[in-house]
């Protein structure tokens, strides 16, 4: 049966009673409903639905008409009650986020004109053609992405390079600017140590030891980890230096590397010795003998973090006898064996040296399926490798893999420790220590019940402000039975105490070195300046998070929601790259 | 390319033109008077690219019959369409006689259509005047109703006009009037009313003092006064005329036309000149009247889409608050995605029409085709929707988007054009 109301002069846009018709419709007992204002029009439109009454001809074009068609009169009170709170409530319902993102450059760059730094996240096959197009917009250029050809990295830090800007990677996890975390970083107090690192973990080891330890750090630049080969030169670590010899608020220099090309490193170390300001080198794997003058250089990243304390405060620079004491844990005959499972690659690496230095290993450092050292029953893996990685999260983000190792390793009676790192800050898994210490727990138990004692020793790289609890993540660890250190350090020669053995360090005095390479020139340009000095404007391609993080810390950032050009389509993308590099030879140019 | 050397030199030199134009209606007269392909014969146009009747969808076959009968080629339907049917009519796109029409944009020799000059290039274009809502020509219906309406608008309301517009020695400027109506809240596709009002403020005056017949100038008045899209047509013909003036310069991959005719989309781009790249339309996306749902919906039909290819319309929500919940169920911040989505791919912002709602910025200027095609975003047109069978009307209204084929189809041609072997 039809029932017709009449609300006279209550004009509504007619979007607006298409929208309130479409939710009286669904109201059970409703067979139909139209609801418009009474125009000729309208009501010819009322009749083709078959909805035309004889009470709606009064109904006039400032009226809103109401039909409905329904078996139950009782429904018109319901009706009305949500014609009356549909409109209602139409003002004060909140407009949708309106937050701006960018699928192209050109939008991009029009929303933060002043923008230097593009952060990118992307596919690698394709984060080379985004970064060129960074440097084309005079933008340095944060590149996280990886699997991009050595070639191309040497062209794009070439091309940075005479543009005066810099390529922080490709593969660079880590990088903190003016305070403002980039990627994979810890929040990390503003300070007078500036750090150039070709290693994301080393960065994070060291800036987060020199957090804790009271001091700050006024820029970390990632190179990435291939910035130090024969083939690209240095080119990042070499402008870096540069930028932060000139930078104002940098008084400390840090350099941070695995083991780098002969050549390459001479050159970094021959500019060390050319600028004004005090530096401390760390190249992984290198046990140095001597410092020199204004140029130190460490055994582990801890070292490395004290040395730059020690001269951010104008501090002499004393050899630190890292106190170990004995974790008392009593081993078997058969338990032997030290095993590390780490999530930062630097810091296997770091674990892996002074293990082998510690028990003279003949076989040193490897880098083979994921391990760094698998010799005489010991190991160390890198379960950040690629071969660990592919199709599956970063274990900084998984423990899946890493419980697996642990689980096996446990059951192996001769081992007698394990290592293990907890890596803090934007990025990495919210509380990771709460996602091992069950499994940690477990086989603690299991070797009891077996009859040995198991030392599961680990550290927690981070600071109090990551946004992970750095405290309580250390106290999880403790509380399902981790020994837990302040250093990876300090956790690897504890490890090694318990197998009965110490590393070695002798005294390092200050040496005069004879440089055989020509100092290269210290250039900083502007750009790269203004990068250091400045909260970065951020363009961030790729992975929201990571630009959730910058907002978060004070940085500006806009999201460029990145997208295959042509929908990955490469024939549409060879049109267009015709298209847009098209030059008529013959323009008659007007 | 002959006169630019880049791909971006061109498209900036059609997007100056764009800028650049001027506009102005001059008249309103019946269609065979400056479209001489209409008087050979029995000769019909319609909206989008190149159609035979019988891929048709019913609608438009429905304003042929509509246009039959109000032509006096038949006195019934069934002729009507026995006719149609045998072949004896020729149709030809609106866009190939400088023509757009709306929905099934069917155009008969007698039907009065808008004038619109650019003075800028001297070119002109053509549109059927807006006959309001319910039950129109454009949208399939063709009962005594409808062509009497159209009997009316030939003998009354276009001569009147025409009179009407003959007092002004220049003219309207039509830049003035859509400047006007976009801070007004029209985005001239979707919501005209604001335009509407202006236009019969400035006809208004001139009717009341022309020596014509007093019931004629009464109805005249209420039809303008009551018809809120009116200006849709004219805003159409002045995109055309304003897109037909830039696409002089045959070089470039801005977008120079969009249209649908119900089986396919189709665009052209300053550089492929005439060509059209077509690919099968897709069915809008909106708010229905009581009664009908997406079931019903026509696939798109129309050359209204000039309008987005000028830069309103779709390309413009943000300008019409009252019309974005058609986008979906959103409010303003949608609006506000729209366009600054449909800023992706332009490559600028018109200066002359300012839209408040946007602090001010201009309107969206020259879609590019690879642009496009690069980031997968296709213009948003704002638009009517027919019932799919002929005689019903107007069921709804809302969105519907290009398919990306056709953007795909131009840049491709252009590029092998330019010498690329794909």
């Amino acid at each position: 049966m039809l029932h017709t109301i009449i609300k006279e002069n209550a004009y509504q846009d007619s979007v607006v009673l298409m929208l309130l018709t479409n939710k009286v419709s669904t109201i059970d007992g409703v067979n139909r409903v139209s609801i418009m204002m009474g125009t000729p029009a309208n009501k010819d439109i009322f009749g083709t639905s078959g909805l035309r009454t004889e009470e709606l001809e009064a109904a006039s074009a400032n009226d809103m008409a109401i039909v409905v068609d329904t078996e139950d009169a009782s429904k018109i009170d319901e009706i009305l009650a949500e014609v009356d709170a549909f409109l209602a409530s139409q003002a004060t319902k909140e407009s949708s986020n309106t937050t701006e993102t960018a699928r192209t450059w050109d939008k991009a760059m029009k929303l933060d004109s002043d923008a230097n730094m593009a952060l990118i996240s992307i596919p690698g096959t394709y984060a080379a053609a985004e970064a060129d197009r960074a440097l084309d917009e005079g933008l340095h250029a944060f590149i996280f992405s990886d699997n991009m050809p050595i070639e191309e990295e040497l062209r794009l830090k070439q091309k940075a390079h005479d543009k005066g800007l810099l390529v922080m990677g490709p593969d660079c996890g880590t990088g903190i600017v003016n305070g403002v975390p980039m990627a994979f970083t810890n929040v990390v107090k503003p300070g007078n140590i500036g750090i150039v690192g070709a290693s994301g973990t080393g960065i994070q080891e060291v800036s987060t030891i020199i957090d804790r330890l009271g001091g700050g750090v006024t820029n970390a630049i990632g190179t990435g980890g291939r910035d130090l080969s024969e083939t690209v030169g240095g080119i990042t670590m070499l402008d870096a230096i540069a930028a932060l010899e000139k930078q104002a608020d940098t008084d400390v220099i840090v350099v941070i590397s695995k083991p780098p090309a002969k050549a390459i490193r001479d050159k970094v170390l021959a500019l060390l010795r050319t600028i004004t300001k005090p530096a401390v080198t760390i190249f992984l794997g290198e046990k140095p003998t001597y410092h020199e003058a204004n140029l130190y250089h460490a055994y582990t990243l801890e070292e490395t973090a004290r040395i730059a304390i020690a001269l951010a405060k104008g501090e002499a620079v004393k050899a630190v006898e890292t106190q170990i004491v004995k974790p008392e844990i009593g081993l078997t005959p058969e338990q032997k064996h030290i095993k590390g499972y780490y999530s930062g690659g630097t810091l296997a690496s770091e674990a892996a040296m002074l293990i082998a230095d510690a028990l003279q290993l003949k076989e040193g450092l490897i880098k083979q399926d994921g391990y760094i050292l698998k010799t005489e029953g010991h190991e160390v893996i890198d379960l950040g490798d690629d071969i660990y990685t592919q199709g599956k999260p970063h274990p900084m983000i998984d423990p899946e893999k890493r419980i697996a190792f642990i689980e096996d390793a446990a059951n192996d009676p001769e081992t007698a420790v394990i290592l293990l790192d907890v890596v803090l800050g934007y990025g990495s898994h919210e509380d990771m220590a709460g996602q091992l210490a069950p499994a940690i727990k477990d086989v603690i138990a299991k070797a009891k019940a077996a009859g040995r004692e198991l030392a599961v020793i680990g550290t927690v790289c981070g600071t109090l402000q990551d946004p992970q609890d750095y405290n309580e993540q250390r106290q999880t660890l403790e509380t399902a039975g981790v020994i837990v250190k302040d250093s990876n350090n300090e956790a690897v020669r504890t490890g090694l105490a318990l197998v009965g053995r110490t590393v070695e360090e002798a005294d390092k005095a200050i040496r005069e070195v004879e440089s055989g390479e020509a100092a290269p020139i210290l250039e900083a340009s502007d750009a790269m300046l203004d990068l250091l000095a400045k909260q970065p404007r951020v363009i961030n391609i790729g992975l929201k998070s990571f630009a959730e993080a910058i907002t978060e810390t004070g940085g500006r950032v806009v999201q460029f929601d990145w997208r295959p050009v042509a929908g990955g389509n490469p024939e549409l993308q060879k049109v267009l790259q015709f298209l847009n590099s098209y030059r008529a030879e013959t323009a008659d140019v007007k | 390319m002959t006169n630019y050397q880049t791909i971006d030199e061109a498209n900036r030199a059609v997007a100056d033109k764009i800028v650049a134009s001027a506009p102005f209606l001059l008249d309103v007269v019946p269609a065979k008077s400056v479209i001489a392909e209409l008087n050979e014969g029995k000769v019909l146009l319609h909206a989008g690219p190149p159609i035979k009747w019988e891929n048709m969808t019913s609608p438009m076959q429905g304003s042929c019959v509509g246009a039959a009968l109000f032509e006096e080629w038949a006195d019934n339907e069934d002729d009507a369409r026995a006719m149609l049917d045998r072949g004896d009519v020729t149709f030809i796109p609106c866009h190939h006689v400088d023509a757009v029409g709306p929905m099934g944009g069917i155009t008969s020799a007698n039907m009065p259509v808008v004038v619109v000059e650019n003075r800028t290039d001297g070119n002109r274009a053509y549109c059927t005047m807006n006959e309001g809502i319910g039950a129109v020509l454009r949208f399939g219906a063709y009962s005594e109703e409808v062509v009497n309406r159209l009997r009316w608008m030939r003998d009354v309301l276009g001569p009147v006009l025409s009179k009407a517009l003959q007092t002004l020695d220049e003219g309207m400027n039509l830049n003035v009037i859509v400047a006007k109506a976009i801070a007004m809240g029209d985005e001239f596709h979707q919501r005209n009313i604001a335009a509407s009002l202006v236009f019969l403020k400035e006809v208004s005056p001139i009717i009341v003092s022309l020596d014509i017949d007093e019931k004629e100038r009464q109805e005249v008045i209420k039809f303008l006064a009551d018809t809120d899209q009116f200006f849709l047509n004219i805003m159409m013909a002045s995109a055309k005329a304003v897109m037909d003036g830039a696409r002089m310069i045959e070089e470039g991959t801005i977008v120079t036309a969009m249209c649908r005719n119900g089986e396919n989309f189709g665009i052209r781009i300053s550089g492929m000149g005439d060509e059209w790249f077509t690919a099968p339309v897709n069915t809008p996306q909106g708010l229905y009247f009581t009664g009908y749902s997406g079931e019903d919906a026509n696939p798109d039909i129309g050359d209204s889409a000039i309008t987005e290819t000028f830069g309103v319309g779709g390309m413009a929500m943000i300008a019409a608050p009252a019309v974005t919940r058609f986008v979906g169920t959103g409010g303003f911040g949608d609006a506000l995605k729209t366009s600054n989505e449909m800023l992706e791919i332009v490559i600028d912002q018109n200066p002359n029409f300012t839209v408040p709602t946007w602090d001010f910025q201009g309107i969206c200027l020259g879609i590019d085709a690879r642009k496009v095609v690069e980031t997968g975003i296709t213009p948003v047109i704002n638009t009517g929707i027919a019932h799919k069978k002929a005689g019903i009307g107007q069921i709804g209204a809302g969105t519907v988007n290009p398919p990306v084929a056709c953007f795909e189809k131009a840049i491709t041609a252009y590029a092998e054009k330019l010498g690329l072997t794909v």
